[in-house]
């Protein structure tokens, strides 16, 4: 009876515990929550990039791509736009694949942005603000890295300080 | 752990202080004074038994009334805390946090957001005294409600001497004819709808017991409210985001995995007008300037038709026309879109016309569409306009170039180069809101601007939230608990044959008055006596003993 | 119509003030009967029914202001503390009707003029319900809230009753001293309505260029003279009155200056109350308690925080969240007037744990009523005034 009572305590208080334990743990990692998160499949879409050319995502399944999404006006991702050029230039004959989502600002702005960097890697336009939407893109710039199987590796916010990052970032997506 | 046989035969557990059967006192230095305490019915409150393990103590710390108020009013004070100055979520986003609190309040402010004040309720601290009180809930719930069903279910009719002596009202009286007494007495108890358990010839008259239940049937609402508090933390159970549409377009709505699509037809912000609307309200119309009447989005819902990825143009299917106004939120499938902000007369296009500076002659005019322009339009007869570069939030930036701020069009700007048959090279202009430079010297054409057009945007929140459910389950729960707890009295009176005597005792949770009134109600043309009320016999002794002090 | 409404409210208000003596005369003419079984007193007859035709003149008030309106006439601090004030007598009527004790009558009445006359100082224009106040849940969460807060200041008047007859008045103590602290805090509001309404008919008007918390020039009406003025204060015309103090941009010159206004008035008012009483206010209202027995007081005090603890947790909580998930999006934000809803409401849970639980009845019960109250009136004025928010338009 005794032994009873004590066990039935213990349940209860356990119980007790671990929701409290769970909604302090929520409560504190409520804000590092990525809608697209690591190890979920990166959701598929189909953009045109400034040359008329669709990009689907999913056609790059066993490559790994760099998806990175930015802005004209964020002068970050006009510091990092350059190393990911670079790298591009320099992986074309791997399997990576970089490509870089506007936000949907109009053709003129993009164009000119493209010229001024001399930029050669596929800048896609999201103009419909879908994709960034199903990718739940608050600030900027973002960089998600898909591996070949599709799936997200890993989520990179903020600037990319310099080249060796996107070395890095290549490294780990490669197949 | 010893239990307690009673004179009258009944095994009570450990602790008891009065006898679940009878009422004897067995615990006589806890049951001191002229009247019982009757709060627990002195059944025995299992966490003051035992103490021995971690387990019990930590048991039998939740388990006390004291350290719950303790965390009621740790809770209230703290959260008074949090209305000194606005949580973050209310302060404006002009500048960052630290630098608000400090800049609108001095040395307070910042020790406000050093604190971390500004952020209160979703503090850890916070949360765990939210926490302490559910686990309070739960444990001093559990540690009475159970003794007091016994000690209530137990109960015999007829109660110890000393027991009914020792009840606030109780009084003895001779009587002829007993038992037509309690037939009278039983009658009248009946129309009064108490229950009524005899017994050796004893009465146990009882009503509304059910009251007794109240605080725990509302404990377990509270709990289940704070049950959605925890769920809520499950992801995909509550969505909060925000849609912000221009009128006339068309956008996916977030959260919905691109299933649904919004379009805003119109937005409409009207004002009170003083000469249409109620004449009564003219001058509080005067002194407040103006006042807003109705914010309203005319949409139409539309669902995904095909399998098309985002990006894609999709294949709509309309699902209805509705219009969004605050307090008319537009629901479909467990989503709500609420109308909160709005922004009036973003720009949409921008009208220029190209003219020759001297003859002031016009030759054509062009339409930019701000939020996407095209890079050439041509104004026919050689004359054309090329767009070099486009600044929708124009602003020179630090080194002096122009830059865009945002790609919202607030206030544009322009590099234009303008081709006519004379400067078939072309001549360079930068056109912004009330500037026109030409940045290569005295150009021969210029573009004049000639109109706006304007679109208002409004913005949505969206939201779902799958644990309303269990919220308003918690708050109905404890609506009727509280309701059953104060609205009912828990009443009864004992009837006792003793010798030539008739011994009454009666006992309520509360409200006496309404006890004592009813008893007199029922005891009349009996021939018993009423009880006296051994509570206010104290009080006049009392004040009788105070006043011959003062004399 | 509009200037019926209004009449019905002074008429009301005259009515009220002359049923208190009335239920003062019938505790003289209770001494030496037992009050239990005695019926209806004659002067505490005509004190109710007095009270009564003046609640169905407040209630046509109510009904013409809705009717001129269009909506219910709970949107503005007026109105809600008006109805509140109504709210108060209602409450009372219905104790009256249960426990028969006219004494009652002598410490809420009071407390309900003075309620109305204080809501009698803000704007009294019928205003546009603004689009968040356009609901039905307008009607059903305000009016349940006001009762709600009305019967648990029954409670407070009970307490205050109680108070006044079982503290030892022979002797300087901590709770001489509080219960004064009541009175003042009392004399005050009075003192608060003395001095708007004195300024008020003699049209008081004086304007001063300030700095404001931004560092922008801006200009402040007062209605009172100004003894605190605002940051950088200059005057506009000549001749007028000059600040003695003034205060930094964060803080509304005007509405400290009001309150200091009210708490040196009412600290006159109270000392002069005082000169002429040649007792503490506390002890010179004990004996029109002489007649009530405590236990009964407390009883009284007890059931209203029952009675009102349900109602003020359906309309303060449950209607609030309800109507909060319909018009802000959200049925809980943290804004400073649900917080203050909840404090109330955990104020009240603590009282009812300490009665039920740890046995304080009689005097300390009777203190939590009265800080209960405190509670209630902090956020009735304070945060609607003081802490803006969401809620601050009922100001």
């Amino acid at each position: 009876m005794k032994k009873q009572r004590l066990l039935i305590r213990t349940v209860i208080l356990l119980v007790l515990g671990a929701a409290v334990v769970y909604t302090l743990y929520a409560n504190f990692t409520k804000d590092d929550i990525q809608k697209v998160a690591v190890g979920k499949k990166a959701p598929d879409f189909v953009l045109t990039d400034m040359n008329g050319e669709q990009h689907r995502l999913s056609d790059y399944e066993g490559k790994g791509v760099l998806l990175n999404f930015w802005a004209t006006w964020c002068k970050p991702c006009e510091r990092e736009m350059p190393y990911m050029d670079k790298q591009y230039q320099e992986n074309q004959e791997e399997d990576v694949q970089i490509l870089a989502v506007n936000i949907g600002e109009s053709n003129v702005v993009v164009n000119e942005f493209i010229k001024k960097h001399d930029l050669t890697f596929p800048i896609l336009n999201d103009k419909k603000q879908e994709v960034q939407t199903v990718y739940g893109i608050g600030n900027l710039p973002i960089t998600f890295l898909i591996g070949p199987d599709g799936n997200v590796v890993n989520v990179h916010e903020g600037e990319i300080i310099n080249e060796q990052v996107v070395i890095d970032m290549i490294k780990e997506i490669k197949p | 752990m010893k239990e307690v046989k009673c004179e009258c035969g009944h095994v009570n557990p450990h602790g008891t202080v009065l006898c679940e059967s009878c009422g004897l006192t067995l615990i006589e230095e806890k049951a001191q004074g002229k009247l019982h305490d009757m709060r627990y019915e002195g059944s025995a409150r299992r966490s003051q038994t035992y103490n021995k393990t971690i387990v019990d103590k930590i048991w039998n710390f939740f388990s006390s009334v004291k350290v719950g108020v303790w965390l009621i009013v740790i809770t209230l004070v703290a959260s008074a805390l949090g209305t000194i100055f606005p949580q973050e979520m209310y302060i404006p986003t002009i500048m960052t946090a630290a630098e608000y609190y400090e800049d609108q309040y001095g040395w307070l402010g910042k020790l406000y957001y050093d604190l971390g004040f500004h952020n209160l309720y979703s503090s850890w601290w916070y949360l765990v005294l939210i926490a302490s009180i559910g686990v309070s809930l739960v444990i001093c719930s559990i540690d009475r409600a159970i003794p007091l069903y016994r000690a209530l279910n137990k109960q015999r009719v007829t109660r110890h001497e000393s027991f009914l002596k020792r009840q606030r009202l109780f009084t003895t009286s001779a009587s002829e004819n007993i038992d037509a007494s309690f037939e009278k007495a039983k009658e009248n108890l009946a129309m009064k709808r108490y229950k009524i358990r005899e017994e050796d010839g004893n009465i146990l008259a009882e009503k509304g017991r059910f009251s007794r239940w109240g605080p725990y049937v509302n404990h377990c609402g509270l709990i289940i409210f704070l049950l959605g508090g925890i769920l809520r933390f499950v992801p995909g159970m509550y969505i909060d985001d925000m849609l912000w549409i221009r009128e006339g377009e068309t956008k996916v709505i977030p959260e919905t995995n691109g299933e649904y699509y919004l379009e805003n037809k119109e937005f409409t912000l009207e004002v009170y007008d003083k000469d249409k609307d109620n004449e009564a309200f003219s001058e509080a119309i005067e002194n407040a300037g103006m006042v807003p009447k109705n914010f309203q989005s005319d949409v139409i819902l539309y669902k995904k038709a095909d399998d098309s990825l985002p990006g894609e143009e999709a294949k709509l299917e309309q699902i209805k026309e509705f219009n969004i106004r605050v307090n008319e939120p537009l629901k479909f499938d467990g989503y709500a879109l609420y109308q909160t902000e709005y922004r009036l007369g973003e720009l949409s296009t921008m009208s220029f016309t190209m003219m020759n500076k001297k003859s002031k002659e016009e030759f054509g005019e062009l339409t930019i569409e701000l939020n996407d322009p095209q890079t050439k339009y041509d104004l026919g007869d050689g004359y054309s306009v090329e767009v070099m570069s486009y600044f929708p939030d124009f602003e020179f930036n630090e080194s002096g170039e122009p830059t865009t701020k945002s790609r919202i069009p607030n206030n544009p700007a322009f590099v234009f180069k303008m081709f006519s048959p004379e400067k078939p090279e072309g001549e360079i202009s930068f056109v912004a809101i009330q500037q026109n430079l030409e940045p290569f010297g005295d150009n021969e054409y210029q573009l004049r601007f000639s109109g706006i057009e304007t679109n208002d945007v409004t913005g949505l929140t969206v939201r779902k939230d799958l644990t309303l459910w269990l919220f308003a389950l918690g708050g109905f729960i404890f609506m009727i608990g509280v309701a059953q707890g104060s609205y009912w009295n828990h009443r009864r009176i004992w009837l006792r044959r003793k010798d030539d005597e008739i011994w009454v005792a009666a006992h309520t949770n509360k409200n006496w008055h309404g006890l004592k009134r009813e008893i007199s109600t029922i005891l009349e043309g009996t021939g018993i006596e009423e009880p006296l009320d051994q509570l206010q016999e104290n009080e006049n002794q009392d004040s009788e003993k105070k006043n011959s002090n003062h004399e | 119509m509009a200037s019926l409404s209004s009449n019905l409210l002074l008429i009301a208000f005259i009515l009220y003030l002359v049923a208190i003596p009335f239920f003062g005369g019938a505790i003289r003419q209770k001494k030496g009967l037992d009050e239990e079984k005695k019926s209806f007193d004659k002067w505490a007859k005509i004190g109710i029914v007095i009270t009564i035709i003046g609640f169905i003149a407040q209630l046509g008030f109510f009904i013409t202001r809705w009717i001129v309106a269009g909506h219910a006439p709970l949107s503005n601090l007026f109105e809600y503390t008006t109805f509140f004030g109504m709210c108060l007598v209602a409450s009372f009527i219905l104790i009256y009707f249960i426990y028969k004790t006219s004494i009652l009558g002598m410490f809420v009445l009071p407390i309900a003029l003075l309620i109305i006359a204080y809501a009698s100082m803000f704007p009294r224009e019928i205003s546009p319900l603004i689009p968040a106040l356009q609901s039905h849940w307008l009607q059903i969460h305000v009016s349940t809230v006001a009762l709600g807060e009305a019967i648990l200041a029954v409670s407070f008047g009970a307490a205050l009753i109680y108070l006044v007859k079982a503290i030892d008045h022979t002797k300087r103590s901590k709770s001489t001293f509080w219960l004064e602290v009541i009175m003042y805090s009392i004399v005050s509001v009075v003192a608060f309505i003395a001095v708007t309404s004195t300024f008020a008919i003699t049209d008081y008007k004086a304007s001063y260029s300030y700095i404001d918390k931004n560092g922008y020039e801006a200009e402040m009406d007062y209605t009172i003279p100004a003894v605190i003025g605002p940051n950088e204060w200059k005057v506009i015309e000549d001749g007028t009155f000059e600040p003695w103090v003034q205060v930094p941009g964060i803080i509304n010159a005007k509405k400290l200056n009001t309150v200091v206004w009210s708490l040196v008035v009412g600290l006159g008012l109270y000392f002069l109350i005082r000169l002429i009483l040649r007792k503490r206010i506390g002890a010179a209202l004990q004996p029109l308690t002489k007649n009530i027995k405590l236990d009964l007081v407390d009883e009284i005090s007890y059931r209203s925080v029952l009675i009102g603890f349900p109602v003020f947790t359906l309309g303060g909580l449950v209607f609030a969240m309800i109507w909060a998930q319909i018009a802000w999006t959200r049925f809980w934000g943290w804004d400073p007037k649900e917080v203050w809803a909840l404090i109330t409401w955990l104020f009240y849970a603590a009282f009812l744990h300490l009665r039920l639980a740890k046995g304080w009845h009689g005097e300390k019960s009777a203190w939590l009523a009265v800080i209960g109250f405190a509670i209630i009136m902090f956020n009735l004025i304070a945060v609607n005034l003081v802490i803006a928010g969401l809620h601050s338009y009922a100001g």
